[in-house]
């Protein structure tokens, strides 16, 4: 970096923070965004996309193997059922909360900072949630009977039971995968139009124009759009907290200790947006640096996902030891051996890299040196995402290979089949997401246009700002302002 | 993607020389105040059919020209409320009318424990309202569209305002809209052809 860097994380109220930096106009931020897209393809993404590939080409393979020869290629018995598969599928769905967080919650509380990474953050969490929905579907065992779960007719004439939980679970992931990715797509509706106007090649206007849908950026449309958008906010919000509390349901509903418990729900949405936050910075720290965008996700970007990482943390934190505490306070026989048991059973070291990876890692970002160090919050966030799957092995597994009688009790092995699949999810989420970096707007540039001072009516001209348009929060999409209603009529 | 008419249009130019019909003038503005006040004039010119197209939403401009709000709340709204109604008539009919399913000798039906289902069935059908619907309402996808053949208008998705005055606008006449696009502070005014 040559230029001037600017520190913008400053903490004074009264001053507008520039969330655009390198003296950016409009042009460049377009031609900065777009270039992911347009520029030829980089040695270091043809690199890392046939690693991910790969690791895809070995799920594929488990996969066939799976199904080719039965579910004990998994270390799958009797009492652990459930094993690996949702362990994973618990925390790839979890994952997938961030970028709904990103979009429609921190939208409502006006949060401007989000438009610089609110798309990576979407696109992760529909990957994220794409891994996810493939877990319990190869985990039925017959794959091909998983269209079982809906409420299809069918030749045995049966109906799937609505007081089930896992019926719940099948209603609110496949609900929010549709919401995630139709809040998405109409985000980039406009960004699209913008590579569709900008692209040369055929194939490219061509395909870019099928995606845009004929944006012309018309006022009428966007009037529409955006209370789309505002709809669509309201609308997810309820849905994201409901999503991961579903997933809790099928834990908290049961009558295994260690799971039947009440404060199942918000934990888990807790531990959801914690590791969700954790894998989008792990992914947006390379990202930025990689992809030139280090003038729109600017440190202050980073710096406050790392006060949601530290936030939620505390969360978990404080879950974690109400869990504890409640196991004692209860008097209940079970519920304090299976608590007993978590922290120096076979598996305490679960417990314990849970323990240092969601409780105390994110007390390092207390201090505003190591948020502002890249390096730093990059090795937190990495403890997060180790931390919330090691969270869910712990809950699985210790639970259900000791329950109520010892007679019932069973250890737990993973199979290399188990490991391969957990890694070959991985490729699949990041063959996903590098192709998504090669050939879609990987930053809302509308969005972040429109927080930028330039975008403002009477930039420039303070004498005749509205006392709305002076304020550090200003929105320029803001609805119901009685400044605006005002300029208008004849 | 290019539509039918205007492959014919480009292709085989000589076959049928149909002139050329103005549908629009359209003037450029460089920025978000001279696009801003060229609204306000176009509006008391008395202009009903035009718009302001713009690379990111503006603020107010929606008060300035004009524009009524939306009904999409509204559809929003009776999709959400067809989504509950919809989610609990569907379990009612699949575990307590067509197929009674005796599980731990819980009731066949009970509020309770379909409210998960309702709920997302709720917003499921408001997501897809809100998105068909802003589509609909916009009347988008629209694939082909005289303004996306000027080379000068591709900037409308990065850092250009355009304000486009329609020719069927019952007080659209050419002179007179060029020279108020000028006045407003139109860089560039330039005509819309199809």
């Amino acid at each position: 970096m040559t230029a001037i860097e600017i520190d913008n994380t400053y903490d004074d109220p009264t001053k507008r923070t520039p969330l655009v930096l390198g003296g950016k106009d409009f042009t460049a931020v377009t031609d900065a965004v777009c270039n992911v897209a347009e520029r030829p393809t980089t040695l270091g993404w043809k690199i890392a996309f046939a690693v991910a590939l790969s690791f895809l080409g070995l799920l594929g393979a488990c996969i066939l193997y799976l199904v080719t020869t039965g579910v004990g290629v998994w270390g799958n018995n009797q009492p652990v059922s459930w094993g690996f598969p949702i362990v994973n599928f618990v925390f790839w769905v979890g994952i997938g909360h961030a970028g709904t967080l990103i979009s429609a919650i921190l939208f409502l509380f006006r949060q401007n900072w989000r438009t610089g990474i609110n798309r990576f953050a979407e696109a992760m969490t529909i990957f994220a949630v794409i891994c996810a929905a493939m877990f319990p579907g190869i985990h039925v065992g017959r794959p091909w009977l998983a269209y079982w779960l809906f409420p299809i007719p069918n030749q045995m004439q049966m109906w799937p039971q609505f007081r089930s939980p896992l019926l719940w679970d099948v209603f609110a992931v496949s609900t929010y995968a549709t919401a995630s990715v139709l809040f998405w797509y109409v985000g980039m509706i406009p960004d699209l139009a913008t590579l569709r106007d900008r692209s040369t090649g055929k194939v490219r206007q061509i395909l870019y124009g099928i995606f845009s849908l004929g944006w012309t950026g018309s006022s009428r449309h966007w009037h529409r759009y955006e209370r789309a958008y505002l709809l669509l906010s309201a609308l997810c919000t309820p849905l994201v907290l409901s999503v991961h509390s579903v997933v809790s349901f099928d834990f908290a509903t049961s009558q295994l200790p260690g799971w039947h418990t009440t404060i199942f729900p918000p934990y888990f949405v807790a531990g959801a947006v914690y590791g969700g936050f954790a894998m989008v910075l792990n992914l947006i720290i390379p990202a930025r640096a990689f992809f030139g965008l280090k003038d729109i996700i600017t440190p202050r970007h980073i710096e406050n996902c790392a006060k949601i990482l530290l936030a939620t943390g505390l969360i978990v934190a404080y879950s974690y030891s109400m869990e504890f505490w409640t196991a004692w306070y209860s008097g209940n026989h079970y519920e304090r051996f299976t608590f007993w048991n978590r922290a120096f059973g076979p598996y305490a070291w679960s417990c314990w890299v849970m323990l240092w990876c969601n409780a105390m890692s994110p007390q390092f970002m207390w201090s505003k040196r190591l948020r502002k160090s890249m390096v730093a919050v990059f090795i937190c966030a990495t403890f997060g995402n180790i931390g919330m799957w090691f969270e869910r092995f712990e809950i699985i597994i210790t639970s259900l290979t000791r329950d109520f009688l010892p007679t019932n009790w069973w250890p737990f092995h993973p199979t290399l089949i188990d490991i391969a699949m957990l890694a070959g999810s991985f490729g699949l989420f990041f063959t996903l997401f590098l192709l998504f970096c090669r050939f879609l707007p990987v930053v809302a540039m509308a969005e972040v246009k429109s927080i930028m001072p330039q975008a403002h009516p009477h930039h420039g001209h303070p004498e005749l700002q509205t006392p709305d348009e002076r304020r550090t929060d200003y929105r320029p999409d803001e609805v119901g302002d009685p400044d605006a209603a005002a300029l208008g009529v004849p | 993607m290019n539509s039918r008419v205007e492959h014919h249009a480009h292709d085989i130019p000589s076959a049928e020389p149909q002139p050329a019909e103005l549908v629009a003038l359209m003037g450029e503005f460089k920025d978000v105040d001279s696009v801003f006040s060229a609204a306000e004039k176009v509006r008391h010119a008395g202009f009903r059919r035009w718009d302001v197209h713009t690379p990111f939403p503006i603020h107010g401009i929606d008060a300035v020209m004009g524009t009524r709000p939306t009904v999409l709340p509204w559809l929003v709204l009776a999709a959400g409320l067809f989504g509950a109604a919809g989610g609990i008539a569907l379990q009612w009919y699949c575990n307590a009318y067509d197929y009674a399913f005796p599980i731990s000798g819980k009731p066949f039906w009970s509020l309770p424990a379909n409210i998960p289902v309702a709920f997302e069935c709720t917003i499921l059908c408001a997501v897809l309202m809100s998105v068909f619907g802003m589509l609909g309402l916009c009347r988008l996808p629209t694939h082909y569209n005289p303004l996306l053949k000027s080379e000068r208008f591709r900037r409308v998705t990065n850092d250009r305002f355009f304000v486009v005055l329609d020719a069927t606008d019952p007080v659209f006449e050419e002179q007179s809209a060029e020279q108020l696009l000028r006045n407003a502070g139109a860089k560039y005014v330039e005509r819309v052809e199809d």
